[in-house]
């Protein structure tokens, strides 16, 4: 064994953890899973830098720790504050917390087109699991909403500007990954945006990378694209002997039938990828004889929509409850009613590509 | 391409910082460019600014975009740029504002048909206490009266002849 | 004549000059620090004075110090703060225009305290000319040998170059400030690491106000325990107060922190009181930032007492009847103003100053502004009100660095003491746009203590 590490003791919502030193509050309550664990639209563990930026995972810290025990006077983005030995912290058993975190939620929507019934990430949105759980009802924002001339980065990969939530994720991922980053992040404060100024085709064997850590439908898969729902899709287990030794290999196929209809990175519970995989797997690999299949993937997201269910559909109640770790689910909205894109007079199927709202107006 | 005169500027900036910190000289290096090619930054100035520093152009993009005082489309070549914060607002910056907008026959953030003048309003530049004002070039003007403001705008008529 | 401390040879012919400054006294503090103290002895002249950072937060600058981590081989850097962005300040401005050596004096003596070797003075773009000013007096000192290499035979090196930023009060933030002297854009980072231990490129680094580095010079010359006798408690010194408004003499004025403010607005040594005429209405005493104050509060605490131009003073009775000293930018509104459209035009620079990294900031700052505009625009309605209340509170506290509550407090104040200024306009949306509201009873003296916080 080991020299043994002092560990320290931490309270989360009155469940007790020991972590080491260094460990997030945020990753001290993954530790301890379940309810407890406060949303990140950001943070992301396995990108150096990340997080601290949406303000979705913040809590509050009730004791600063044994030798220090006053409460930290401000609520902390738990994904970047570091634990002390017993510190006792609130998340879900805090008032503060839930406040500000539905003003937080309502913040990121506020500027969201709310085209999901066209978002290829429907289904797999962390904003919209985000707004099922902490969103309000009916947005309080009477204005027009922001919207970005569409650019375009390339052939593999579609940016859709208005749903993009600034979680930064890609560009670290850029950053991290390739040689070479051709996006970032241009202009400021509110009409900040993700682009690559000229327009040029996003181009490196891992960028494809970012369309799994895209928290939201901004980084899609053009490949893909409106091909299918995801619920439509099976998603199993496959793996195949990449040439890139930067690669693991190990994919999710989703699937219709003998078909293959988009290759994904396997995520974990917290949307997250257990490893990076490469360009040439994700986008050329479309042919099931390409792989070796290993078997069904178990979708562990707490997703509401990623059981197959969506908006207006009719929802089998007891998934839900399970899923939700048995709390009822809340409706952030009707989508049909608050929706300008999803109009019944308009046939989504004839629609060309996941549009922006201007793209109804039109017609 | 800068002057050899500029070139030796842009080494000496890089001086200031620590080796490998370059990228460091970026600011000063994308005024310089600013002020040499024209009062503005086009994609091929910045790529060259890119290239003078040995960083990636997109470093180049997300810097130039931030700040305010960039210039990514071309300009004209008087530049007014009127402070609207309140400090200012109180002291009638308004009407100097539609004063301009009036004489000039612009809106803001419009130049004029002959490329001479732009009308910009920006927030608040540290002149508070002389308000109303302006920014011209390398100088505020202060305490703008509508004279004030049609012998400026003489001067500069002037000056471009 | 209240006493001065920066500005006592300010009205000298020539004091820009070296020759000048010199012959008035200049770098005899310097002389004193680097030839006969040790830093250590240094730095307690500066803790024993109490001065506190000017910069807008008033931390107490000898403390900051004693904070920087001090790694073995890893060098240590001064950035002197001189973006000065903040609504209603123009301070520092002042002094590095007419007296840059007092400036660069106080950067050598902090730089020798602190074991910097290198000092940046980070300026706002917009100060475009000032540069030259002090790359002038920085060459003045380096010819007569205090700065360079081995400072009047010390052996202490000292390099100060200048930085321009490029328009972006964010970068007044001092880790945005280090990440654009970094020549990246200024996304304040999120602490911690604090630049104390980890700052420009990731060393330790101080970063202090051009007006705190300056004050070290009369702090080593009277010695700190006689520049603690100045001002009150726990206000020590003098403070720049950069003036600006509807008074008659708009201006930076130096002042002992010991005048009241009813002193400041109506002596003719200040601001020589209203102008044209016309009775004060409100006043926001530090900076854009901080809360406005109707004049009732203003000149008089909750509690009835003469409100003194002091950290303490200006902010008793809290955010409730009280407001700060912040960065001393002092920006006075006549009885015409119109409370609602000077809170639009600050909520506007904030919208326009966000950096954009974090949601409540990016997205809630632009939700004020637009809502003041429909109210200023005689669109608004009676809910808008708790509306505004509601977005300020949610983006308060919530964010990654102070912009996000700089740009709620001041709605919130303006809600909180000009709350029917701000119905008046939403129920006379016509007359709104035709004439102010006027005094109303803002100035009327206080009966009882105002109802505590909202
Ligand atoms: C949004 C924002 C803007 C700021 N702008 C300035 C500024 O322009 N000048 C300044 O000296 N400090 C400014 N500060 C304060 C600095 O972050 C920092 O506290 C100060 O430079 C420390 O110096 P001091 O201790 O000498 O006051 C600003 C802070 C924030 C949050
Ligand atoms: S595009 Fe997606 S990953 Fe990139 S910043 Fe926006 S939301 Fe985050
Ligand atoms: S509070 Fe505003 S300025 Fe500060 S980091 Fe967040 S978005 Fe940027
Ligand atoms: S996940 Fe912590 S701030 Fe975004
Ligand atoms: S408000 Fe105009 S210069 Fe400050």
């Amino acid at each position: 064994m080991a020299e043994e590490k002092k560990l320290f003791k931490v309270k989360i919502d009155n469940i007790s953890v020991e972590v080491e030193p260094g460990t997030t509050i945020l990753n001290a309550a993954r530790r301890i899973g379940g309810d407890i664990v406060p949303p990140a639209m950001c943070y992301y563990s396995k990108l150096q830098g990340s997080g601290g930026k949406c303000r979705t995972c913040l809590v509050k810290v009730t004791k600063g720790s044994e030798a220090d025990p006053r409460p930290m006077p401000k609520l902390v983005a738990s994904c970047r504050t570091t634990v002390m030995d017993g510190m006792e912290v609130a998340n879900i058993t805090s008032p503060e917390v839930q406040e500000a975190r539905k003003g937080v939620v309502e913040f990121l929507l506020l500027n969201h087109p709310l085209d999901c019934p066209v978002c290829d990430q429907a289904g797999e949105c962390h904003l919209q699991d985000l707004s099922y759980e902490h969103g309000a009802e009916t947005t309080r924002y009477e204005f027009k909403r922001r919207t970005f001339d569409r650019i375009d980065i390339g052939d593999k990969i579609q940016l859709h500007m208005t749903r993009c939530i600034l979680c930064y994720r890609c560009v670290f991922t850029a950053d991290q990954l390739t040689e070479k980053r051709e996006h970032g992040v241009l202009g400021r404060g509110e009409v900040a945006e993700i682009g690559t100024y000229i327009h040029q085709s996003l181009d490196n064997n891992f960028i494809g990378n970012v369309i799994d850590v895209c928290p939201v439908g901004a980084l899609t898969d053009k490949t893909f694209r409106f091909k299918n729902r995801v619920w439509f899709l099976k998603a199993v287990d496959a793996h195949r002997q990449c040439e890139d030794p930067k690669c693991c290999g190990k994919t999710v196929l989703w699937m219709r039938g003998d078909e293959v209809f988009r290759v994904t990175a396997r995520k974990d519970k917290y949307g997250e990828v257990e490893d990076w995989i490469c360009d040439t797997c994700r986008f050329d690999k479309k042919d099931v004889k390409d792989w070796v299949i290993e078997g069904p993937r178990n979708i562990d997201r707490h997703s509401v929509i990623s059981q197959g269910h969506y908006v207006g559909v009719h929802k089998p109640k007891d998934t839900l409850v399970e899923v939700l770790d048995g709390r009822q689910p809340k409706l952030l909205l009707d989508i049909h009613t608050v929706s300008e894109v999803n109009r019944p007079d308009i046939d989504l199927s004839q629609i060309d590509g996941p549009a922006h709202s201007d793209d109804f107006n039109k017609k | 391409m800068f002057s050899e005169e500029k070139l030796n500027k842009v080494k000496e900036i890089i001086a200031r910082y620590p080796a490998g910190k370059q990228k460091s000289a970026l600011i000063p290096v994308l005024h310089l460019a600013q002020e040499e090619f024209g009062g503005w930054l086009s994609a091929e100035t910045m790529d060259y600014v890119a290239s003078l520093l040995q960083i990636k152009p997109i470093e180049v993009y997300e810097v130039a975009t931030f700040y305010s005082m960039f210039n990514l489309k071309p300009v004209g070549k008087y530049v007014f740029e009127v402070c609207q914060t309140g400090p200012c607002m109180l002291r009638g910056s308004d009407n100097i504002i539609d004063y301009i907008k009036k004489k000039l026959d612009i809106g803001v953030g419009e130049t004029t048909k002959d490329g001479l003048f732009t009308l910009k309003t920006v927030e608040c530049l540290g002149a508070c206490g002389y308000a109303p004002m302006m920014q011209l070039g390398k100088h505020f003007r202060e305490h703008l009266t509508p004279e004030k403001v049609d012998a400026i705008i003489e001067e500069c008529r002037v000056k471009a002849n | 004549m209240g006493r001065k401390l920066l500005f006592d040879k300010a009205h000298i012919e020539g004091i820009r000059y070296y020759d000048v400054y010199r012959a008035n006294g200049g770098y005899g503090s310097a002389e004193k620090a680097l030839k006969s103290m040790t830093p250590d002895q240094v730095l307690d002249e500066v803790k024993k004075s109490g001065l506190r950072g000017r910069g807008g937060a008033g931390f107490p600058t000898g403390m900051k110090w004693s904070f920087i981590a001090k790694p073995e081989g890893v060098p240590r850097y001064l950035v002197c703060n001189a973006d000065e962005s903040e609504p209603g300040t123009f301070k520092d401005r002042y002094l590095m225009e007419f007296i840059p050596h007092l400036l660069i004096e106080g950067l050598l003596i902090s730089s020798y305290t602190l074991g910097c070797n290198s000092c940046y003075i980070y300026i706002r773009g917009e100060y475009a000319w000032i540069p030259d000013i002090l790359e002038q007096a920085i060459a003045e000192a380096k010819k007569n040998g205090w700065l360079g290499k081995n400072i009047q035979g010390t052996g202490f090196d000292l390099e100060i170059y200048v930085q321009r930023g490029a328009g972006a009060y964010i970068c007044g933030e001092e880790t945005a400030l280090i990440e654009s002297l970094e020549g990246k854009r200024g996304n304040p980072r999120i602490k911690p690491p604090f630049p104390a231990v980890k700052g420009l490129w990731d060393c330790p680094t101080v970063v202090n106000n051009v007006e705190t580095l300056a004050a070290v010079v009369p702090i080593l010359r009277i010695g700190g325990e006689e520049y603690s006798k100045y001002g009150i408690g726990k206000s020590t010194g003098t403070k720049l107060i950069s003036a600006c408004g509807n008074i008659n003499k708009p201006g930076v004025y130096e002042i002992e922190m010991n005048i009241s403010v009813e002193e400041f607005i109506y002596s003719d040594e200040y601001c020589g009181g209203i102008a044209n005429g016309k009775r004060l209405k409100a006043c926001i005493p530090g900076g854009s930032s901080v809360p406005i104050l109707p004049a009732n509060l203003l000149l008089k605490t909750a509690k009835g007492e003469q409100r003194m131009m002091t950290y303490e003073s200006l902010s008793d009775g809290g955010f409730a009847t009280g407001s700060m000293l912040g960065s001393g930018g002092f920006i006075v509104l006549d009885e015409d103003q119109c409370v609602v459209k000077n809170t639009l035009t600050f909520a506007r620079f904030y919208h326009h100053e966000s950096c954009g990294q974090c949601s409540p900031c990016r997205e809630g700052t632009g939700w004020m502004k637009r809502v003041l505009q429909n109210i200023e625009n005689g669109k608004g309605k009676m809910s808008d009100i708790d509306l505004l209340w509601d977005i300020q509170r949610k983006i308060e506290g919530n964010t990654i660095c102070p912009l996000g509550d700089a740009a709620a407090w001041p709605v919130a104040a303006a809600i909180r003491h000009f709350r029917d200024e701000f119905e008046w306009h939403v129920l006379h949306p016509e007359e709104a746009t035709k004439r102010n509201y006027g005094l109303a009873h803002y100035a009327d003296p206080l009966v009882i203590a105002a109802p505590a916080a909202v």
